[in-house]
């Protein structure tokens, strides 16, 4: 059974880091939904959120064979426990005039900002969990989204299942 | 005092015990170069190759051979793409290897200055890890880690890229003392609870099977492995990589198994009721149909590297260390159980049906024809030797007759490309060898196809008057595929005859070795004693059946007990 599964992966803040985790991804056939990187609250480590799917053999080689790069620091499946995710979307959606109010309407309800208008455009920001980002494109798309970025997601587990640097280190 | 950052890599080199180095010069290296004629005349061997492609199989079959890391040094671009076969060769049968490449100086990289190429970007997957040493004042630091990485864990080839600035730039030298790596921490000591599984699961077992791979050898584990199964009565089958692990003479070894493997080897492993793999990681070639393979076996994995473990087969005890240290303590603890004589008579059963399998269906050959058989010329190098030579291999027929019909008693005597499967390996792998045992009887059994992929190594052998032999088992035809062609392609020989060979003897002569020929089954064994008698190179053309296939042959994809038999 394939499953969606965030991994966190905490990383040497060191160049090719990023080329090795994707360069095995690639290499061994694994898929990547989404990999945000960003350095983390130590900036000799970055943070990796990686979004993948795959059976419990894959996911179980995936995590392994991060385990096995040596800048790799710390892997946790955090669909192992609890944890939050959030993805960030830019969402450029067709609004004339007519249409302006029901696309205020619905970023309303969703807690989203206006970020840029023009004539004929609104653009959005809104974050959040997947489904609710899902939910939002799911009633814009009627109306035209004319351009969508998205960040990708990230996570952390909740409290009591922090991954820490210094755990490396003891 | 500062010297420069040639002068660390070398004098980092020495104190990391190296004595012989493998290389080509270059542009981007030339530094290095001078600073090993200058100031390290004596301290290193070093070995002038005519590819660089040969310096890295060189440092790898001086690795096999010893152990000990094996180093080679070569220049930018070029020279470091010329690794990468020899890279990805170690990298697939866990061989410590440094490489150490020239890069243009720091200020031109990502320029495509000449001679330049991302040798670190290029070598990232066939690499245990690789380094781009950005400043003079890292260099040190990074060689020490680049030797503790290639040697430990699972060893595996190594790349450091050295700009030229940062060659010529210098620095106070002090070599450290200890590595400091947070993120890379190999598990060497078994977990004792699954040991106790383990020997659980031994002592309940009716039909077990240790099937021993590479990683036994690298390990130093054969004495270990021996002694288990001595004292349990269990059979043990070797993989390609493991030959010497255990000794192939020892009544309780079933020879080699998968694809090429014995009969008895593979009915033993698809009949068992127990698997004991150690260092082994369930290739295809050795699994076949992975459905069907020991299907009524319950698994215990020994593997120091945890991605090996679950990857292609489910295990039941799943051990996560060292081989050596595993099987030392399994022993420990089975001793404690007091049940040798308990399972000798327990297993009785079991080894009448391996009899019975091995009597069925031995490893054989025509010896009635005038035509050399090629598994007959192995034959005679096992007995002309004693069975005490280093053979290293090309890939194809030539190295499953090597691994099936020359008796490995030894660990590190059998060096061949196992999992990449590098025509062309063989022969420089051969002067590695030859490097590390200058003594020792060191043959290199070749195809006519792969021994010209690395032919111009005649050259180094030559120049350094070292007394390798090639054994070429010459059928005129790249005679693996010539064999899956007649067996699965309708005999359609599409591009796999080689007849326009060159005439092998002439070669070696004019490279200055001593070029032998056997064209009858009579003229092998005196043309095999001649050039061990020869105190120099030698290259021995055997003109062998031109269609023997290697048997038995487990078509891919099928279970390993479906045997094509002679």
């Amino acid at each position: 059974m394939e499953n969606r599964h965030v991994i966190s992966v905490l990383v040497e803040n060191k160049p090719g880091v990023l080329a090795r985790v994707s360069g095995m991804f690639s290499g061994r056939g694994f898929n990547i939904h989404s990999l945000a990187v960003a350095p983390s609250q130590d900036a000799e480590y970055s943070r990796m959120t990686i979004v993948t799917h795959g059976n419990v053999q894959i996911i179980e080689q995936i995590i392994k064979q991060l385990r096995k790069l040596i800048n790799v620091v710390r892997v946790q499946d955090l669909a192992l426990g609890e944890y939050v995710d959030r993805e960030m979307v830019l969402i450029r959606v067709r609004a004339t005039a007519a249409k302006r109010a029901e696309v205020l309407r619905i970023t309303d309800i969703f807690r989203g900002k206006v970020v840029d208008v023009s004539h004929d455009t609104i653009t959005l920001e809104v974050s959040g969990t997947q489904s609710k980002i899902d939910a939002i494109l799911e009633l814009l798309a009627p109306l035209g989204i004319t351009e969508l970025i998205r960040t990708g997601t990230i996570a952390i587990p909740r409290a009591k299942k922090v991954l820490k640097t210094g755990d490396s280190l003891e | 005092m500062k010297i420069s950052g040639a002068h660390i890599l070398l004098q980092s080199l020495k104190e990391e015990g190296v004595t012989t180095i493998f290389g080509y010069p270059g542009g981007a290296v030339i530094d290095i170069f001078d600073v090993l004629a200058r100031l390290f005349p004596d301290q290193f061997t070093f070995i002038l190759v005519r590819h660089e492609q040969a310096a890295v199989h060189a440092a790898d079959g001086y690795a096999r051979a010893t152990g000990k890391p094996g180093v080679c040094i070569v220049t930018s671009g070029p020279g470091g793409t010329n690794t990468v076969t020899g890279l990805a060769t170690a990298y697939m049968d866990s061989i410590p290897v440094l490489v150490i490449t020239g890069q243009v100086p720091t200020p031109l990289i990502g320029n495509d200055a000449f001679q330049e190429a991302d040798i670190v970007g290029i070598t990232r997957p066939c690499t245990k890890h690789n380094y781009l040493v950005g400043s003079v004042n890292e260099l040190a630091r990074t060689i020490k880690e680049a030797f503790y990485i290639a040697s430990t864990g699972r060893p595996g080839p190594v790349l450091v890229d050295l700009p030229k600035d940062v060659l010529q730039g210098k620095a106070d030298f002090e070599y450290p003392r200890t590595v400091v790596l947070p993120t890379y921490k190999p598990t060497v000591k078994a977990h004792i609870p699954s040991i106790k599984r383990a020997a659980d699961l031994i002592a309940a077992a009716d039909r077990p099977v240790i099937y021993a791979g590479g990683g036994v050898i690298t390990s130093g584990a054969h004495q270990e492995l021996r002694a288990l199964a001595e004292m349990t009565h269990i059979p043990v089958t070797m993989t390609l990589m493991g030959l010497g692990c255990f000794p192939g003479t020892h009544p309780l070894s079933l020879g080699m198994l998968g694809m090429h493997g014995t009969y008895r080897a593979n009915m033993a492993v698809n009949n068992s009721d127990l698997l004991l793999a150690v260092g082994a990681r369930f290739d295809d070639r050795v699994t076949g149909k992975v459905e069907e393979f020991a299907r009524g076996a319950k698994v215990i994995h020994i593997d120091i590297d945890p991605t090996s473990i679950q990857k292609n087969i489910v295990v039941e005890v799943p051990i996560v260390a060292d081989a050596r240290h595993a099987l030392a303590k399994l022993i420990e603890v089975l001793k404690k159980k007091e049940f040798a004589e308990h399972q000798r008579k327990k297993l009785t059963d079991w080894h009448n049906s391996i009899t019975i399998w091995r009597n069925e269906q031995r490893l054989r050959f025509d010896r009635t024809t005038k035509t050399i058989k090629p598994q007959y010329v192995v034959e005679k190098l096992y007995e002309l030797t004693g069975g005490e030579a280093i053979i290293t291999t090309e890939v194809g027929q030539n190295q499953m007759w090597a691994a099936q019909y020359y008796l490995f008693d030894k660990p590190r005597t059998f060096l061949s490309s196992g999992g990449l499967g590098t025509m062309g390996y063989g022969f420089p792998a051969a002067i590695g060898a030859q490097m590390a045992f200058p003594d020792k009887v060191v043959i290199d059994i070749a195809g006519d196809g792969s021994i010209q992929m690395n032919i111009q190594e005649l050259a180094t052998v030559a120049n350094y008057r070292l007394p390798v032999k090639i054994a070429i088992l010459n059928n005129g035809y790249l005679g693996m595929v010539r064999q899956w062609q007649e067996r699965f392609y309708d005999n359609v020989y599409a591009h796999t005859d080689i007849m326009a060979t060159p005439d092998f003897v002439k070669l070696a002569e004019a490279y200055g070795a001593l070029g032998l020929r056997a064209n009858t089954t009579a003229d092998v064994e005196p043309v095999i004693k001649q050039a061990l008698e020869h105190d120099g190179p030698v290259v021995i053309d055997f003109v062998v059946e031109r269609e023997e296939g290697v048997y038995p042959m487990v078509p891919a994809g099928s279970s390993i007990t479906d045997m094509i038999l002679v």
